[in-house]
Order: C-alpha cells, then structure tokens, then sequence
C-alpha cells in the first residue's frame, strides 16, 4: 500500500514554480533518498508531505488523507508523519525528556508514567539516557539530532521525513546519528524519506533513490541502478560531484 | 512627620486602592496584550489588521483622554465610577503597549521552534503556549518589567476622576493641610513601596530565567 503519494503536485512560491509535475509514489516501510542540487527543491517537496508547505494544484495523499483537500485534518496527519530538521528545532524551553514527552502527552494523552517510560527507552536507544533532564543548549549537535529523532519516534508515526539531518553536524557527529537512522530503516513498516548528501548512507539504506534539479524529479530508480548506472546526465554530473570531496 | 501621622488611614486608603487598579490593570493588560500580539501574527491578514488596529488606537492616544472617554462617555450608557473608569483606561491602554512588546517577543523567537512543534503535531495554539510563548516572554521580561512600572505611576490619572487613588489622597491632603510639598514626598514615597519591590523582582526574575536555560 502506498503510505505517500504525489499526483501532479503544483506547488508555486508566488510566481516561482517550485516543483513541476510531481509525480511519485513511495510505499509502506520503503525506505528513499531524495538528492538533487541546491535549490532543486527538496526540501519543499518533503515539506509538503506534512502541510508545512501548501501545494496549488494535484493531488497529494499521505496515510489516504488527500493533504490539498481542505476537509483534511492537518493535525491528524501530522501525529502519522515525523519530522527531523536540519536545524533540530528541539523546544528550546524544555529539557531532553520533556522535548520527547510533551506532544505524546498533549496530542495523544498518553498516560503520564507510559509516557516516561517510553521517553526514557527512546533516550536509551539513541545513546543519550543520561542527558534526560539536560537542557538542548547543554548538548552537542549530533545530541540534539538525535534527541530529535527520538522526539519524532515518540508520537510512533508511521513515516518519517528527514531533511539534511547531518547536515549542519561536526564531521565526527555524523556517523552516531546515521547509525540511528539505519536502526530505524530495519524497521520494516516505517516509511522514511530522507534529503541527504551522505551517498554512503543512501548506498546502504535506500530502497530507492530519487534525483531532483529545477523542481522536477528526473530520476526515480532503484539504488543500485541509481549509483551504477544513472540515466540522467545532470545525475551523472551531481554524482561524479558529490563523490568526489 | 505629623502629616503622615494626622492623614495616615487617607494615605493608606489611597495607597489600597492605587494597589488594587495597579493589579487589576496588570492582569487585564497582560491577558489582552498577548491576545492582541497574537492576533498580529495570524496569518490570516484582517486579523492582523484588527489586532494592529486596536494597537494602534490605544497607544496613540493619551491616556487621560481614554480615561476621561470611559468616565464622561461610556459611563453613561453603563455606569461606573471613576476608580472602575480609570482602571479600565489604564488596563487597554498599557495593553496595547504589552501587545508590542509580545509581540516583538514572538518575533525573536526562532521561526524553527513554531514548525518543529507544528511537524511534531501539536495544534498552532498548543505550540504557542508550551513552547513560543514561554520563549517570547522571557526576551520580552525587561520590557514588561518597564512596562508594569510606567502603570503603576501611570494608575495616578485615576486622581482626574475621582478614583480615591494614592494621588487623589495626596490632593486632598494637600488642599487641606497646605502642606503641598510634604504630601506629595509622602506619596511619592508609597509610589516606591509599590515599584521598587516590583523592579527588584522583575530583576530577579530576569537572572534566574537567565540561569535557567
Ligand atoms: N519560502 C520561500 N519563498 C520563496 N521561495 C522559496 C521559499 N522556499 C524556497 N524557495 C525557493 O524554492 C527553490 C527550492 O528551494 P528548496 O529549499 O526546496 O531547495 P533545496 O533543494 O532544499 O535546496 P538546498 O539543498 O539548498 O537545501 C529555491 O529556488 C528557493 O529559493
Ligand atoms: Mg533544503
């Protein structure tokens, strides 16, 4: 079954046509990789799948909910769907466990001491069991990334979106929140859609790979055929770049 | 000294009740000036629109004018008296202040902690109360601080109508004893017992949120 789909996906910032003609479909626990070039629109694709970015025109649903029908409860979607930043964007104003607690508690009042409990059993699965009652400003940015996730995976969605997340990561915090990542990939029925540079992460992990420039997708292939044979030439061109430093 | 002993329970009396608009209209103030804020960053335009309208108003108009509006005017189709008139004044105008002050407070906070609230499926007013809000009001804390001083200082306009407040007293005591200079040390005086506990513990207040995060 197909956990997301794009349908003719318009989306306009103004008169900038951001994405053109989306077509895709990724399915329930597939794991897949969106690259492109910088200002190809990735993160406006991901950003649509959870309402943070309207579409203008086609179809989009996620989970079978229609996200360009107004009828549609945006805030149901999004208790399905995760989100992870480049940025972390922890609550600043809360600590490790209470970043994790607080949207199970509010969204899906979940009982207190289950709450915990399942917070603490995150922490422990991302190695940060110890920094529960830290503050975000007291933990590095690979800590912070991974108490994201953690976040993310407390509301117990069935899809996860991830835009750069080891982007804005010292090069030795990188490989911890990778390895949290393909912990989560494992996972069968969870459906993942990552924006990455790390092509020795998508090599590993995806299921398939998609390719964007200009707000088109010009490629859409399984990862094998992606890294060994890319039948766009601006794929070819981005791969022999991005492997190359 | 004799004049403080001799009018003493007049004093007190207005001091009561200089207290009890300065708490009344803090409140009021505070609820309406977040409320007002958040309209302005709705996103929907006329809502911005009403919010900034009200702001606009409000701050822009003398507050003896707004006072005397709701004495002279309002009060006739429902009445009131001055203390509740003046409070009342005092309340929306200074709301309108906080409105601003909130409002930049929401600004600063990073656009990041809205949408990863949003993405983590709170609702925009949940995000806003466990996670903007707390944020804003903690940048915005030295300017509410100025804030709830100037009310309190701004409370003695109640005088104009009547509303038995520490100035009020003071003109009473002056008219009557003649002692103008004296009475209004003795006033000022009750004026500090109000706003210098206020700033020390906006201060502290300051420091420790400071040290909290
Ligand atoms: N809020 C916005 N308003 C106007 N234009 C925007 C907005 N967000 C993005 N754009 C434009 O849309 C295009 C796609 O941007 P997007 O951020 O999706 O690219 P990206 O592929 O994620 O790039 P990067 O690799 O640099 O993150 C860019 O040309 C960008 O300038
Ligand atoms: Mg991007």
């Amino acid at each position: 079954m197909s956990m997301i789909e794009f349908k003719n996906v318009e989306k306009y910032y103004g008169n900038f046509h951001a994405l053109k003609n989306i077509n895709l479909e990724i399915d329930e626990g597939e794991t897949v990789v969106l690259i492109g070039p910088s200002g190809s629109g990735k993160s406006t694709l991901i950003r649509t799948v959870n309402g943070l970015e309207e579409i203008q025109e086609g179809q989009l649903l996620v989970n079978g909910f229609d996200l360009h029908d107004p009828k549609t409860d945006i805030n149901r979607i999004r208790k399905n769907v995760g989100m992870v930043f480049q940025h972390f964007n922890l609550y600043d104003n809360k600590s490790t466990i209470e970043n994790i607690m607080l949207a199970p508690r509010l969204v899906l009042k979940r009982d207190e001491a289950e709450n915990k409990k399942m917070a603490m059993a995150l922490l422990e699965k991302v190695g940060l069991a110890d920094k529960a009652a830290n503050m975000p400003s007291e933990l590095s940015g690979g800590q912070k990334q991974r108490v994201a996730i953690a976040r993310s995976l407390a509301m117990q969605p069935k899809a996860l979106l991830f835009d750069e997340p080891t982007s804005a990561l010292d090069p030795e915090m990188i490989g911890d929140v990778l390895d949290v990542m393909r912990d989560i990939a494992k996972d069968s029925s969870m459906t993942m859609l990552v924006v990455t540079h790390e092509m020795s992460f998508a090599k590993a992990v995806a299921d398939r790979v998609i390719f964007m420039a200009d707000g088109q997708i010009l490629e859409d292939s399984s990862t094998e055929a992606f890294f060994n044979n890319p039948t766009e030439p601006r794929a070819q061109q981005f791969l022999s770049q991005v492997e190359h430093h | 000294m004799d004049l403080l002993q001799n009018n003493f329970s007049t004093f007190l009396q207005g001091f009561g009740y200089t207290l009890l608009s300065s708490v009344i209209a803090l409140v009021v103030s505070m609820i309406l000036g977040t409320f007002f804020a958040i309209l302005q960053i709705l996103p929907q335009k006329w809502v911005q629109k009403v919010g900034n309208i009200y702001v606009q108003v409000f701050r822009n108009i003398p507050l003896l004018i707004i006072t005397f509006f709701f004495f002279l005017v309002v009060a006739k189709v429902i009445p009131m008296n001055g203390f509740t008139a003046g409070t009342i004044a005092l309340s929306l105008y200074t709301s309108a202040f906080i409105a601003e002050t909130v409002r930049a407070g929401i600004l600063s906070v990073n656009s990041g902690q809205m949408e990863g609230a949003r993405a983590n499926g709170l609702s925009f007013w949940q995000a806003m109360q466990h996670i903007v809000l707390p944020q804003a009001f903690k940048i915005a804390l030295p300017s509410l601080g100025n804030q709830f001083i100037n009310l309190v200082k701004n409370s003695s306009i109640l005088a104009f109508v009547g509303g038995l407040d520490l100035m009020y007293q003071g003109n009473m005591v002056a008219a009557n004893t003649f002692d103008t200079f004296g009475t209004y040390i003795i006033v000022a005086l009750f004026y500090l017992v109000i706003t210098l506990p206020l700033s020390y513990y906006m201060q502290h207040l300051e420091r420790k949120l400071k040290h909290a995060a």
